[in-house]
């Protein structure tokens, strides 16, 4: 930052913005500590989304018939699409991708524990869609609003395609809940399995959680941990019951005088051991994403050496001539 | 960082700004950033990227390093000569309200 301000009237113009509950885009000054605060939040979500694709992409060659298969083709490639708006994000903040994927390569930075969990059964895709997605959605719904413009308009569009992501993941379970005995039992086992560490998807606690007073100061973050998750588990309750399924906490009842469903302990220990590599599948995640980065390196090569080969030709029928006002520039 | 045959590590794909027309009658908007080798495969991947769902009707994809853009701290400068000139706008004229149609 080449501020012509000094420092002060950089700072206190960047208070103002922020006061004002308008946005800071890239070029603006902003202290550091609200960079790489939005640079490792953002980092970390981008990586959630591309890691994300795993789960579900087992089973995409097993999917029950082809309309689901093409759901489920929709949605992954979504994922996709998801961290590839984040990391555009992330990258107006002056990081490289590359380096990105290199710190999380060396598991130097985080994604999110929920996907260190394993699909063992098709009904997972659907407890997935309703209970990951619905958490991701709770979570992300505030961040449209982010400070950060970037961030925020990247958080439009995701939280607009997540939609379509949960709808589904609730139908898929609905359909397995009304069939036979069988199909019941499997839904039921997978929302078993999938409720705690969705719960455990807000982070920690209120009282454990050092950086979100920060974050709200800020406007990056604008509810805590604690009051998204009750309202993720205020929603879910009556889901459950349109589904026929039983959610596992047998401390869940509604206290009318909170306005709000009571639930049980959460195992912080659990989260802690997954967040910290020892999950399920932290390793074989890790060590995919490894692979198909590495796999893939000979096709951005012979892509840049083809650019370079070509370079100066017609970018094939792309020209703006075709497009009568493409001369105008973006005025 | 991969190396090339010759050695050298690997170029990273180039940054470029995607702009789409959401539907006729509207003018291209940006959308967001991607990286591609080079302007087909922008284009490609901004299709895949940013129109899934029939979001546009046309892109467009320009190489980031060619944006020229004003600087925000020269903001006050730049825009300043606006700031006083209210009588651009039509709300500047008191009309009597018997006079129609203006």
């Amino acid at each position: 930052m080449t501020a012509q301000l000094g420092d002060e009237d950089a700072q206190a113009s960047f208070d103002a913005v922020i006061a004002a509950d308008q946005r800071i885009e890239p070029r603006d000054w902003m202290p550091e500590a609200y960079r790489s605060t939005l640079v490792r939040q953002i980092a970390q979500h981008a990586h959630s989304e591309i890691i994300g694709m795993q789960p579900e992409g087992n089973w995409l060659t097993r999917a029950p018939s082809l309309k689901r298969k093409a759901i489920l083709i929709a949605k992954v490639q979504d994922e996709a699409g998801h961290g590839l708006y984040l990391y555009g994000a992330a990258e107006t903040l002056g990081v490289s991708r590359d380096d990105l994927l290199d710190l999380l390569h060396a598991g130097r930075q985080r994604y999110s524990s929920i996907f260190n969990y394993p699909t063992l059964t098709w009904a997972d895709v659907g407890a997935i869609g309703w209970l990951v997605d619905g958490a991701a959605i709770m979570n992300q719904i505030p961040l449209t609003r982010c400070s950060y413009g970037p961030y925020g308009r990247a958080m439009v569009r995701i939280c607009k395609e997540e939609s379509f992501h949960q709808r589904q993941g609730f139908e898929l379970l609905l359909t397995m809940s009304r069939g036979t005995n069988e199909q019941h039992a499997m839904a039921q086992d997978a929302v078993n399995r999938w409720w705690w560490p969705a719960v455990m998807m807000f982070g920690p606690p209120d009282s454990d959680s050092p950086h979100s007073g920060q974050s709200m100061a800020w406007g990056i973050k604008r509810f805590s941990n604690d009051e998204l998750r009750q309202r993720f588990v205020d929603v879910s309750v009556p889901q459950a019951a349109v589904l026929g399924l039983d959610l596992p906490d047998a401390a869940l009842a509604w206290d009318a005088e909170r306005g709000h469903y009571d639930f049980g302990e959460i195992d912080w220990s659990e989260f802690k051991r997954v967040l910290s590599g020892d999950g399920p599948c932290n390793r074989q995640r890790l060590a995919r994403r490894l692979q198909a980065h590495e796999e893939g390196a000979w096709v951005r090569e012979a892509a840049m050496a083809y650019a370079a080969k070509h370079a100066g030709e017609d970018a094939g029928g792309a020209k703006t001539s075709r497009e009568g006002d493409g001369h105008a520039a973006v005025a | 960082m991969p190396l090339s045959p010759d050695g050298s590590a690997a170029a990273p794909w180039p940054l470029w700004e995607v702009f789409v027309r959401p539907k006729r009658g509207l003018s291209h908007t940006h959308a967001g950033s991607l990286h591609a080798p080079d302007a087909t495969i922008a284009l490609q991947n901004a299709r895949d990227l940013f129109t899934r769902r029939q979001e546009g009707v046309s892109i467009w994809v320009v190489p980031s390093a060619q944006i020229t853009a004003s600087s925000p701290d020269e903001k006050d400068a730049f825009f300043d000569p606006a700031g006083d000139k209210v009588y651009r706008h039509p709300t500047f004229y008191e009309i009597p309200d018997e006079a129609e149609h203006l």
